[in-house]
């Protein structure tokens, strides 16, 4: 039986690491896009970039999630996602990008707005190119500044993977529970949590190591 | 002969006028101390001089050059722009040293990226590098920091700081060297450090704006003195003259408050 759960749990754990990985994928750069067009001049894109980070931060994600799998085969007859376990990975990477993209572009945001207009004036006093204060004097101090609630947010996003078995994708949380429902046993369910513990904490320790890293400096 | 020629600066944010009129020069190896009150738009003219601001009318001429001219305009290449700026330094009221670089890579970092943009830059690099940490190195040891030149800002104390950020200002020789209230930031007992220091690069002639709060300082190591008030150059003279004995109204009010205090 052990090894039985193991082996379920194990795949569980793969399509977990796949939500995990392609949302950080896509949804580091487009975090950061929204950053940018959260600042803008133009006054229109500022306002409707906050508002779509207002309403996605604003609502819970497992509504969202609900939203995007349903939505387009009740509102255009036509489910977009393919019926699967690929069309149910896929919608959870979209909604979750949508989402946490919407939260990292506040960090980014504030990494970028946290290095103080001093540091880019003293630069250009000493004749330094935009490109040159932006790589070599404001890029560390931004990725120093969100590295500690990047770490947070990371780790939350392990753990949010869970929601997917709303929409019965096969993931960890689903696999274990699965037991409890099939053979009445409740010991997986524990296993299950081990593996997440794992899983969060090889990230921890990445993470203190690059907060390490980047001590050397205030 | 005048080293810096500013004519008929103006300076407004939105409807606020901060700058009015203002004009002034300089002799080369000479050093001009500005005081005046807070509000009264001494930095906005330092931030002007160092390309930071941009007039609304009025010019800037260096050696005869003109650097800049509200009149004409020229769109500018990040080049050129970059060349004007080098004429003059900034020393900032706090700093803004580079958190992330030791004392002697503060000093050396812009240095080494202009040297990038130098054709034999590639055959030379070593020795080239090797100037200028050779420079980077005298300067801060020129600033009484020779023990402290691997130590990060954080590690230092304010009036270090100050002077590692004096050393990297010198660092690419601008024809002026422009101070923010240099001591303003500091504790009482560590202003005295960075005084010395400036007062040593007067003496060894070095072309210098300084605004100050430090009277005594000011009287003592300047050679004009400007007041400005409402951002209006109200007085300028010697520097004894104008300390000991001032001609306008305002001039006297503000200095009194300086006296008694
Ligand atoms: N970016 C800006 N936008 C709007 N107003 C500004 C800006 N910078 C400065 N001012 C205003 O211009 C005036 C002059 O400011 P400035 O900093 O040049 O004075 P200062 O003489 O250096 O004063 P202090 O002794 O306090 O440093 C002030 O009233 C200030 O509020
Ligand atoms: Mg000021």
């Amino acid at each position: 039986m052990f090894w039985t759960v193991t082996q379920a749990l194990l795949s569980g754990l793969a399509t977990t690491f796949q939500i995990f990985i392609l949302t950080l994928l896509f949804s580091l750069p487009l975090g950061l896009v929204i950053a940018l067009a959260s600042m803008s001049k133009f006054k229109p894109l500022r306002y409707l970039m906050q508002t779509i980070v207002w309403i996605v931060r604003g609502t819970p994600l497992m509504l969202q999630l609900i939203i995007i799998f349903y939505g387009p085969g009740l509102w255009f007859d036509n489910n977009i996602w393919s019926g699967g376990t690929a069309g149910r990975i896929t919608a959870t990477v979209v909604a979750f990008t949508i989402n946490y993209a919407c939260y990292f572009s506040v960090i980014f945001r504030g990494g970028i707005e946290g290095v103080p207009v001093g540091q880019r004036e003293a630069g250009e006093v000493l004749g330094m190119t935009k490109s040159q204060i932006f790589f070599q004097i404001t890029l560390l101090q931004m990725v120093k500044r969100v590295v500690p609630p990047m770490s947070n947010e990371i780790i939350t996003l392990v753990k949010d993977t869970s929601l997917a078995r709303i929409i019965s994708a096969y993931e960890l949380t689903f696999t274990g529970y699965s037991f409890v429902k099939a053979a009445g046993i409740t010991w997986p369910l524990f296993y299950t949590g081990v593996f997440y513990l794992i899983f969060v904490g090889i990230l921890t320790l990445l993470f203190n190591y690059i907060e390490r890293r980047l001590d050397y400096f205030r | 002969m005048a080293i810096l020629e500013v004519k008929n600066i103006e300076k407004h944010f939105g409807s606020t006028k901060v700058l009015k009129d203002v004009s002034f020069s300089l002799d080369e190896g000479n050093t001009l101390a500005i005081i005046g009150s807070s509000g009264s738009g001494k930095t906005t003219l330092l931030r002007c001089l160092n390309f930071l601001e941009t007039p609304n009318h009025g010019s800037i001429s260096v050696r005869d050059t003109v650097l800049f001219d509200a009149e004409h305009p020229e769109r500018e290449q990040e080049k050129d722009l970059r060349k004007k700026r080098l004429r003059f330094g900034m020393v900032f009221q706090s700093f803004n040293l580079f958190p992330q670089y030791t004392a002697l890579q503060n000093v050396t970092l812009a240095e080494q990226l202009l040297a990038k943009e130098r054709k034999d830059f590639k055959q030379n690099k070593k020795k080239i590098f090797a100037e200028i940490d050779e420079h980077g190195k005298a300067l801060l040891a020129q600033m009484g920091l020779s023990e402290r030149m691997h130590h990060y800002p954080h590690q230092l104390s304010g009036g270090q700081q100050q002077r590692v950020a004096i050393a990297r200002a010198l660092a690419l020789s601008p024809d002026i060297l422009c101070f923010d209230e240099p001591t303003s930031a500091l504790d009482p007992e560590l202003t005295g450090e960075v005084l010395k220091v400036i007062r040593s690069l007067a003496d060894n002639k070095t072309t210098m704006i300084i605004v100050t709060h430090e009277m005594a300082f000011a009287r003592d190591v300047a050679d004009q003195i400007i007041f400005m008030d409402g951002g209006v150059v109200v007085e300028q003279g010697t520097a004894k003259q104008l300390i000991d004995n001032p001609q306008e109204e305002r001039t006297k009010k503000f200095l009194a408050r300086y006296t008694q205090g």
